[in-house]
């Protein structure tokens, strides 16, 4: 299918200021937006409160507004502008909540303007918990046993009958603003209350737990001529329970066959169509059961997302770049491979080597937040690496955080020497890294490795955090490799 | 922990690295297969006898093997190459390490090499004989080994890895993970399919089973006639190893069977098919091993992403294009995937619908196969 010629000019609606959750992944998606739009002869509109974008250098749209990303004043340009479309899928939750509201309050289609990459069905059932769940049963898929409350007492009532840790979603907010997890009932009801009065529609999803399982993600696409591909398996380190920008990651899937990997590729075959997004990427996240295997969906995103950004960099394929040529009516095999050149877009990226995401965080600028990791995330930036090994990915992500460290160990660094401790310290020690690893810290990595250099096994690690014993083994033939490289230290004063 | 183990190419290039397989040596052509997942399903493919597997991906080993992921019942690539092996495994089905599993099988393993060099290499100069051994001998004396070791062109392997006897198959995938339809245990199973097996997947067998067909397996070598007195409904012409001009007795019993039964072949068999319908092979520079190959339906426009495996292809000009329809084509490199008569219910595709491993975007020629068989045989009550 060619590029469509009744659409004349397209409104792309930015994701504003920097706030966690919504970073430069979406000034990058953004100007790839402008960018091929223009190429393809449109005339492009585009609105971002923030000017410290690239999106928003003149250079990039044809007409650029720099104002307040709400209904109204996307109204306003829409009256002044007449676009024939709106792209809401680059900006984030802030381009896509705003979309939904003015097709909901009958904007859109008082000036005719029609939404590109994602219709309005596709968002509202890919992000009400409750139509995503109704779907996901439809197609054969599980979801966490859940429900949705709008009082205190609505949510005590499901707990009681799946127990303690629950989760807590609020609907329609950013980075999971206001959710978190439950391990008893007094902290239920605090939680519960933070949730509702979070949530635009004051409603809230409270979940059975599946904290300590695997997580997964794929990066789906899809063209108006129905092609499916599969860009990127992400698996995460931290199990379920950390929010994926928490997380550190790996590219591709470290501990699928291929039998299980299919599985997941399948079912995201069928929730992009069941979701009904048209064309561009989705982001789909699922739990597996370490125990048996039991798969379930968690959620999924209808738009170019954090995760997309990572896969764009770890594959070669430009997610947002294609994303907005499929919006405008181009098919898969019509787009040239980037890397390539001569092949289509039609394929599925395969790599000869293993990235690593590492979270960034800033706790000491945020006085009195709790570094405990959970769904909220609180990590404002990432690094990435690149490695044939999942060891070298991960020191080299680690070195490239600019905490100071060098990555695992081996830079003079540590809180103590293991060979220096008495007996009664090591025992302290041993103490205070199992406490510490019990919950999910920003910097828990160093602590596994602590772990391992008082003598703790994996499988004690494993027990503690969760962590897949696979990475864990790995961490270990790094602190091994080090241990081994010490014995041939020159003396000191050499 | 490891000992060392060398490969060898015939161009003279040697890698060293450190043996996680068993002790020995083997030779074979050396080739790449880009999948990420599934070298369980690799090494028991029956279609890679003679030829020593490197994975591309790096980190081999991580999920161990299992007793369910089987396409034969024992490994068949003469070797494996790869980048770094995890003796540590972690998945929830795995009941052993790669490692052990290939030790038993008598497979040897190599890894801790430059696999990306190893893939440059045979990417510019195609695929190449090698030898892969544990022993101490000299590089000068295993490039001699190297150099007197068979071709892969010529080459009838297909007599080597069929079954020696017919037998019937009736095993379906029964791991959470599997693709449906599943035949119910209700389910009538109205179409008798003969399976000429030149190094079938079991992955197709189940497939069969799972849309409703009730099979026999027969050796490569059976004769149409033995295979028309079992009354099929349809014949199906399976993968495998080698050189497809090397199998004339083949082709000559599928030229038997053209006008006769519905046909459906997949890899050798389809390149089996093109022989027997008047068409030629030849062998591909490097081939094409992986589970992410975009082939196009030109019927329908569509776009599938396919496992592939193979070092030969069809030539589709070689085929008279009255009586043959190209139907399916590779879009990264325009080679032939599929085709059907454009009279008879007969058809192929070079790729594996059958996945294991890669994607299930074809299934639905199972289904075509059962249509076929269906509309040839109006009076067959379908389920």
């Amino acid at each position: 299918m060619p590029k469509r010629t009744d659409l004349k000019s397209i409104l792309i609606i930015g994701a504003g200021p920097i706030v966690i959750g919504q970073a430069c992944e979406f000034d990058y998606s953004g100007t790839q937006a402008c960018k091929v739009l223009r190429e393809e002869g449109y005339r492009v509109i585009l609105i971002n409160s923030n000017p410290a974008t690239i999106m928003t250098d003149p250079e990039f749209a044809d007409r650029t507004y720099i104002e307040p990303i709400t209904p109204a004043f996307v109204e306003m340009i829409i009256e002044r502008e007449r676009p024939d479309a709106i792209l809401p899928t680059m900006g984030g939750q802030t381009a896509l909540n705003t979309a939904v509201a003015l097709a909901e309050q009958g904007v859109l289609k008082k000036y005719g303007v029609e939404l590109i990459g994602a219709k309005l069905e596709a968002i509202q059932r890919a992000e009400n918990r409750e139509l995503f769940g109704k779907t996901m049963r439809e197609i054969g898929l599980a979801t966490p046993r859940g429900s949705f409350v709008k009082t205190v007492d609505d949510a005590l009532k499901f707990a009681e009958t799946t127990g303690y840790p629950i989760i807590i979603r609020p609907s329609f907010t950013l980075g999971g603003t206001g959710g978190g997890t439950a391990y008893n009932a007094e902290e239920y009801r605090t939680k519960i209350a933070l949730a509702l009065s979070a949530s635009p529609i004051h409603e809230t999803l409270v979940e059975e737990s599946v904290i300590g399982w695997k997580e997964f993600e794929l990066e789906v696409m899809r063209d108006l001529k129905d092609n499916v591909v599969i860009i990127c398996s992400i698996e995460n380190v931290d199990p379920m329970g950390v929010h994926t920008g928490d997380s550190i990651t790996v590219a591709p899937a470290q501990t699928l066959s291929d039998k299980e990997y299919q599985f997941l590729r399948d079912a995201s075959v069928k929730i992009i169509r069941a979701i009904g997004v048209e064309t561009g990427g989705s982001n789909i996240q699922f739990a597996i059961s370490p125990k048996d295997g039991r798969m379930l969906v968690i959620e999924m995103n209808p738009r170019v997302s954090r995760s997309s950004a990572l896969a764009s960099k770890a594959t070669g394929f430009p997610i947002a770049k294609i994303a907005a040529k499929l919006s405008v009516g181009y098919t898969l095999d019509e787009i040239s491979n980037d890397i390539t050149k001569k092949t289509p877009a039609s394929f599925e990226p395969t790599i000869d080597y293993c990235v690593v995401k590492i979270p960034r965080w800033d706790f000491e600028k945020f006085k009195g937040v709790d570094d405990t990791l959970g769904i909220q995330m609180k990590s404002v930036g990432e690094a990435m690496a690149f490695g044939r090994t999942f060891k070298e990915a991960l020191q080299k992500a680690l070195r490239s955080l600019e905490t100071g460290r060098h990555g695992l160990g081996a830079d003079g660094k540590d809180a103590f020497d293991p060979e220096l401790l008495s007996a009664s310290e090591k025992a302290e020690w041993i103490e205070k890294v199992t406490n510490r690893l019990r919950m999910p810290k920003a910097d828990n990595i160093f602590y596994v490795r602590y772990g391992l250099l008082l003598g703790m096994s994996v499988e004690e690690l494993h027990a503690i955090t969760k962590i897949d014993e696979w990475f864990l083994r790995n961490i270990e033939q790094i602190v091994r490799m080090e241990q081994e490289l010490k014995a041939y230290a020159l003396p000191a004063g050499v | 922990m490891f000992t060392h183990a060398t490969l060898v190419l015939e161009d003279g290039s040697v890698f060293r690295g450190e043996s996680f397989g068993a002790q020995g040596e083997t030779t074979g052509e050396a080739v790449f297969n880009t999948s990420m997942t599934g070298y369980q399903e690799i090494l028991t493919d029956p279609s890679y006898t003679g030829q020593l597997v490197t994975m591309t991906y790096p980190l081999i080993g991580n999920y161990g093997v299992n007793t369910e992921d089987m396409e034969a019942a024992r490994p068949c690539a003469a070797g494996l190459i790869v980048r770094e092996y995890s003796d540590f495994y972690s998945n929830f089905r795995a009941n052993e390490s790669l490692g052990s599993w290939l030790k038993k099988a008598g497979v040897v393993a190599i890894q801790g090499i430059d696999t990306r060099m190893l893939t440059r290499i045979l990417r510019e100069s195609g695929a190449m004989r090698a030898i892969l051994t544990t022993s101490d001998e000299d590089d000068r004396a295993l490039l001699e080994k190297v150099r007197r070791s068979p071709e892969m062109t010529g080459l009838d392997l297909a007599s080597k890895v069929t079954c020696a006897e017919p037998y019937t198959w009736t095993a379906t995938d029964q791991t959470p993970f599997a693709l449906l339809p599943v035949r119910s245990d209700d389910q009538k199973r109205p179409f008798k399919v003969v399976v000429y097996d030149y190094g079938v997947k079991r992955n197709i067998l189940r497939r069969l089973t799972a849309h409703g067909c009730s099979l026999t397996v027969v050796p490569a070598g059976y004769s149409a006639s033995r295979v028309l007195a079992l009354e099929p409904d349809g014949v199906f012409l399976s993968n495998g190893p080698g050189d497809p001009e090397a199998v004339q007795y083949a082709v000559e019993q599928i030229r038997e069977l053209l006008d006769k039964k519905p046909l459906f072949g997949i890899c050798l068999g389809h390149q089996l098919l093109a022989l027997a319908l008047g068409g030629r092979t030849f062998k591909l520079k490097f081939g094409h091993r992986g589970a992410n190959h975009p082939v196009k339906n030109i019927r329908t426009n569509e776009i599938e992403i396919t496992s592939q495996n193979h070092g030969f292809a069809v030539d589709p000009e070689s085929l008279d294009p009255r009586t043959v329809e190209i139907t399916h084509v590779n879009l990264n490199d325009g080679t032939n995937e599929g085709f059907a008569h454009r009279e008879l219910p007969v058809f192929s595709v070079q790729y594996h619908p059958e996945a294991s491993p890669g994607p299930h975007d074809s299934d639905y020629l199972f289904r075509q196969f059962i249509d076929a068989m269906a509309a040839n045989v109006p009076t067959v009550v379908r389920a």
